[in-house]
């Protein structure tokens, strides 16, 4: 009777161990770091880089802390160096800039300023990180942005609409017309026959298309849309590509930790710690480049009158600028883009490969065939003004794989393959919520949450060891414990910690007194009623075990129904929450009855618990 | 040390029905606050902007107030939000803003106004989000109430279910009136609070409940009444205690916490003050008045012969 076998008292030291390493990085502070990151998606950084990032620091006769190569998300890797103050730091960001940005016009890496955790390599070398802390503890920014999935439809239907002029024409079919209205098309048709033919020739080109029959004698017409299927699989791809688009930005603004992610079917999350300007962060995130290919209207070039025409610059290589015309149908767009790639032709020269995707290749294959010898232009749209990346004549019938070429040095095609990559983003995006923490106020939240917790502590470990004596130290150590652990778990897991959270950390010592209490009390309730204390401590937890674990169970189903439905703040109190009743179940029950079992377990003729005074009824003192 | 020295079993079933009278009262009072009043929700709820912008010395509301005022945003929000040097402003939604582009033209005529205008913390959301907000906070509280009475019919008996979660829900209508009286912001925040003491408040029951079925087992004469008045007095010293902690937490969080957790800290401490009162006294009222019985509680064991004995 109370004691535990020695694997039990094993199985706790280990885990108070662990719990105990894990909790350890979060007392390290923070150091100041100098990170590097590719500025072009052409550009790598790649473990030369970190060799070189040493190299140069080591020549310039400052001391750093510590070197790392991690990833700030998929292909997008980043060297980081630490310093022991801001001098140091500051200087290094000097020495870095000047070997590695040459020309600050056209940088190919990014050199920032960051916080990075103070950490020590042994903890490290176990994976033992502090806690990841929230925006509203850290400062920084949030924005969900909402991808205009309409905008992705009705483009994707624009250019189905030339693919069906082009199949109707193939096929010798006649129609009154291909009109859009929003994302769906109509043919008009003259007569019963034609039309039939029609829908048979459709049905047979793409099966992915819903077509009804409509209107009467006069005025027969066919709708066409995209199945749902389909659809559905458009708005999949344009989110994908906008994640990649904003990972290749945020470059640029040499967070430390960026988080982007989707969320739900058309959402994306942004988060970037420690970013201050915020004005910066949301133009270069919110570049809505779009990409367009289209024929260049030669009449007008011609002519020299470009009055009616879609007109964008193009930026020439030796730098001028000159108007180029364009049609006004777009031939492929970004979405369509499969890829861009800089290569080098038969006669290896430099040039930039473009994949199409099918539909893409099949738009082209019909403009190519039909514009030979004329010029095609490749249009990046960037907040709404269009400039002409590439303007090249046509040379034959292709596709959907082409390449240009022109006299280009592999600079230049790598520009271009980036240019054309980077400006596929299938879909513009609306920032539909944005939250900013300025960085003191962080500071103070954290301080603020801290203080909290330790008074309410503290309070209640006085209380606990006042009024249930050796018991109560028992049940606060296991309160410590519980803490600990909590702390530990979050660190392992890099949940997310925010203000919520904190406050779920002082909630949570609050109830998980709950548990000692229940135990101390039936354990006092035994003695009352003449029972030996071995028999006492016994009976009290196995009775008092069956309530902690009901009462605990509705309050995590609380908890998890808040972890499913909760977003940000709230969401970091569910977890907190949820992990601490996990924990204060653990150290309640068996943490505390180890520890009982080790102090009084083997005692033969134990007379007497330190659980303070029991009083018992009809007795005029207390027998203790 | 012992701070209930209760030797006779506190007859609390014979208050019953004033006990309910009590909470219908305080129940329809404060759905008449609710419906009157309304609640004064937070931006994530209704969408807009909120600012909190700090000064180096106290703020002039008036001077803040004609600025956000010329551009003719329609109803805005100025207060204190803390200590005289900090402002809170909150933006309705306007059309053509999107993201924080309110947040920043108002800053760029405050810092003109005073260059020791700081900017703290922005929030905007959009008019979708707020809606989405509200609808999951909705559904985690049906969530929440579906999942706890289906565990408690499982673990007691479904009488015992719904006793804890109507007396619970009364409990959480409660702290929403009070919140929709005094018209204090209704977050998101002060919504999980509310949800997490719905978890406790039942947890409360739970244990009160645990013993009134020991009782049975023990007692095998015992009346439901009697057997429900004892499990309340054994089990009143532990309660109290539990509370007591908890309460230091929260009130250690209205002291020390600061204005962001004001609220949160607010609506935890006032759901586990009327938490005593509802799952101790309200929830075994109702649990009674259902009709609650031994045989209940404890399911019936049948033995080998086919006999069936009651424990």
């Amino acid at each position: 009777m109370n004691r535990y076998p020695l694997w039990k008292y094993l199985f706790i030291a280990v885990a108070l161990l662990i719990g105990v390493t894990y909790t350890l990085p979060n007392f390290f502070g923070e150091s100041p770091a100098v990170q590097v990151s590719s500025a072009k998606a052409t550009v790598r950084v790649d473990q030369a880089l970190l060799t070189r990032v040493e190299a140069l620091l080591k020549e310039a006769n400052i001391a750093h802390d510590g070197m790392f190569f991690d990833a700030l998300g998929p292909n997008n890797f980043t060297v980081r160096a630490r310093f022991a103050d801001t001098d140091s730091q500051l200087l290094a960001r000097d020495v870095l800039q000047r070997a590695l940005v040459p020309n600050a016009d056209d940088p190919d890496y990014i050199v920032a300023l960051n916080l990075l955790p103070r950490t020590p390599a042994w903890l490290l070398s176990v994976n033992a990180l502090p806690m990841y802390l929230g925006l509203d503890l850290r400062g920084g920014v949030h924005f969900l942005m909402q991808v205009d999935m309409e905008q992705a439809l009705e483009r994707r239907v624009e250019t189905l609409a030339a693919e069906l002029r082009a199949l109707l024409r193939e096929q010798d079919i006649r129609h009154a017309g291909v009109t859009r209205s929003g994302a769906s098309l109509e043919v008009r048709f003259r007569d019963e026959a034609t039309r039939a033919q029609a829908q048979d020739a459709i049905r047979t080109f793409n099966r992915d298309l819903v077509i009804r029959e409509e209107g009467a004698a006069d005025d027969l017409r066919l709708a066409v849309t995209l199945n749902a299927t389909a659809a559905r699989e458009i708005q999949a791809k344009a989110l994908k590509q906008n994640i990649t688009t904003l990972h290749n930005r945020i470059n640029e603004l040499g967070v430390a930790e960026p988080v982007i992610q989707q969320q739900g079917a058309d959402r994306v999350v942004v988060q970037l710690p420690g970013v201050q300007d915020v004005a910066r962060a949301k133009q270069i995130l919110g570049r809505t480049a779009t990409l367009e290919i289209r024929l260049v209207d030669e009449e007008a070039m011609a002519s020299g009158n470009l009055a009616g025409a879609v007109v964008v610059p193009e930026r020439q290589r030796d730098g001028t600028v000159v108007p180029v015309a364009l049609r006004r149908q777009v031939v492929a767009t970004g979405d369509q883009l499969v890829d861009a790639g800089a290569t080098f032709d038969q006669n290896q020269q430099p040039a930039v490969s473009v994949t199409l995707d099918a539909r893409g290749g099949a738009a082209m294959k019909v403009a190519t065939r039909e514009n030979l010898k004329k010029r095609m232009a490749i249009v990046l749209y960037e907040r709404g003004r269009g400039e002409a990346i590439s303007v090249a004549t046509i040379q034959g019938e292709f596709s959907n794989r082409f390449q240009i070429t022109g006299r280009f040095t592999t600079q230049e095609t790598n520009d271009l393959a980036l240019l054309i990559r980077s400006g596929a983003l299938a879909a513009p995006m609306e920032i539909i919520e944005e939250r900013t923490i300025g960085p003191s106020l962080g500071k103070e939240n954290i301080e603020r949450g801290f203080n909290s917790t330790i008074a309410g502590f503290i309070v209640i470990v006085l209380f606990m060891a006042v009024y249930y004596r050796g018991f109560g130290v028992i049940s606060a150590i296991a309160l410590t414990a519980n803490v600990m652990l909590l702390i530990a778990l979050l660190s392992m897991l890099q949940a997310t910690l925010t203000l919520p959270g904190i406050a779920a950390i002082a909630l949570t010592l609050g109830m998980a007194i709950d548990a000692n209490v229940l135990i101390n009390e039936r354990i006092r309730e035994e003695l009352r009623n003449g029972r030996p204390p071995q028999q006492a401590i016994s009976e009290g937890y196995d009775k008092a075990f069956a309530t902690i674990l009901d009462s605990n169970i509705t309050t995590l189903i609380a908890g998890v129904a808040l972890l499913l439905f909760g977003s940000g703040p709230v969401r970091g109190f569910a977890v907190v929450h949820c992990l601490g009743i996990l924990t204060s179940i653990f150290t309640a029950v068996f943490v505390s009855r180890a520890i009982v079992n080790l102090v009084y377990g083997s005692r033969r003729k134990l007379s007497a618990l330190s659980i303070g005074a029991v009083w018992k009824p009809g007795t005029a003192g207390s027998v203790k | 040390m012992e701070f209930f020295r209760i030797s006779r079993t506190i007859p609390f079933m014979r208050y019953a029905l004033i006990l309910n009278a009590i909470s219908v009262i305080t129940f329809l009072a404060a759905v008449v606050f609710i419906a009157v009043r309304g609640l004064n929700l937070s931006v994530e709820f209704t969408g807009g902007t909120l600012m909190e912008v700090s000064y180096q010395q106290p703020a002039d509301l008036e001077k803040i107030r004609g600025a956000i005022e010329a551009k003719g945003w329609g109803e805005f929000m100025v207060q204190h939000f803390g200590t005289s040097r900090d402002v809170l402003i909150r933006l309705q939604l306007q059309e053509g803003y999107s993201s924080g582009q309110q947040a920043e033209q108002v800053m760029a005529t405050l810092k003109a106004q005073d260059a020791g205008a700081e900017l703290r913390r922005v929030e905007f959301v959009g008019p979708a989000i707020g809606a989405e907000l509200a609808h999951d906070g909705a559904v985690a509280l049906i969530l929440v109430v579906i999942g706890i009475v289906i565990y408690l019919s499982f673990r007691f008996e479904w009488k015992f279910a719904i006793a804890a979660i109507v007396a619970n829900l009364h409990d959480v209508i409660l702290v929403i009136g009070i919140f929709a009286l005094f018209g204090w912001e209704f977050s998101l925040p002060v919504l999980a609070a509310i949800l997490a003491v719905l978890g406790y408040s039942v947890n409360e029951s739970v244990i009160i409940f645990d013993r009134v079925r020991e009782h049975f087992k023990k007692f095998r004469k015992m009346e439901t009444v009697e057997a429900i008045d004892s499990g309340i007095t054994a089990t009143i010293s532990r309660t109290m205690i539990t509370h007591g902690s908890t309460l230091t937490m929260t009130l250690a969080m209205l002291i020390f916490g600061g204005p962001a957790l004001h609220y949160f800290a607010l609506a935890l401490t006032l759901g586990i003050t009327f938490g005593i009162y509802s799952s101790v006294f309200v929830a075994t009222a109702i649990a009674m008045h259902l009709g609650i019985k031994r045989e209940d509680l404890i399911k019936p064991v049948k033995k080998e012969d086919g006999q069936q004995v009651l424990p």
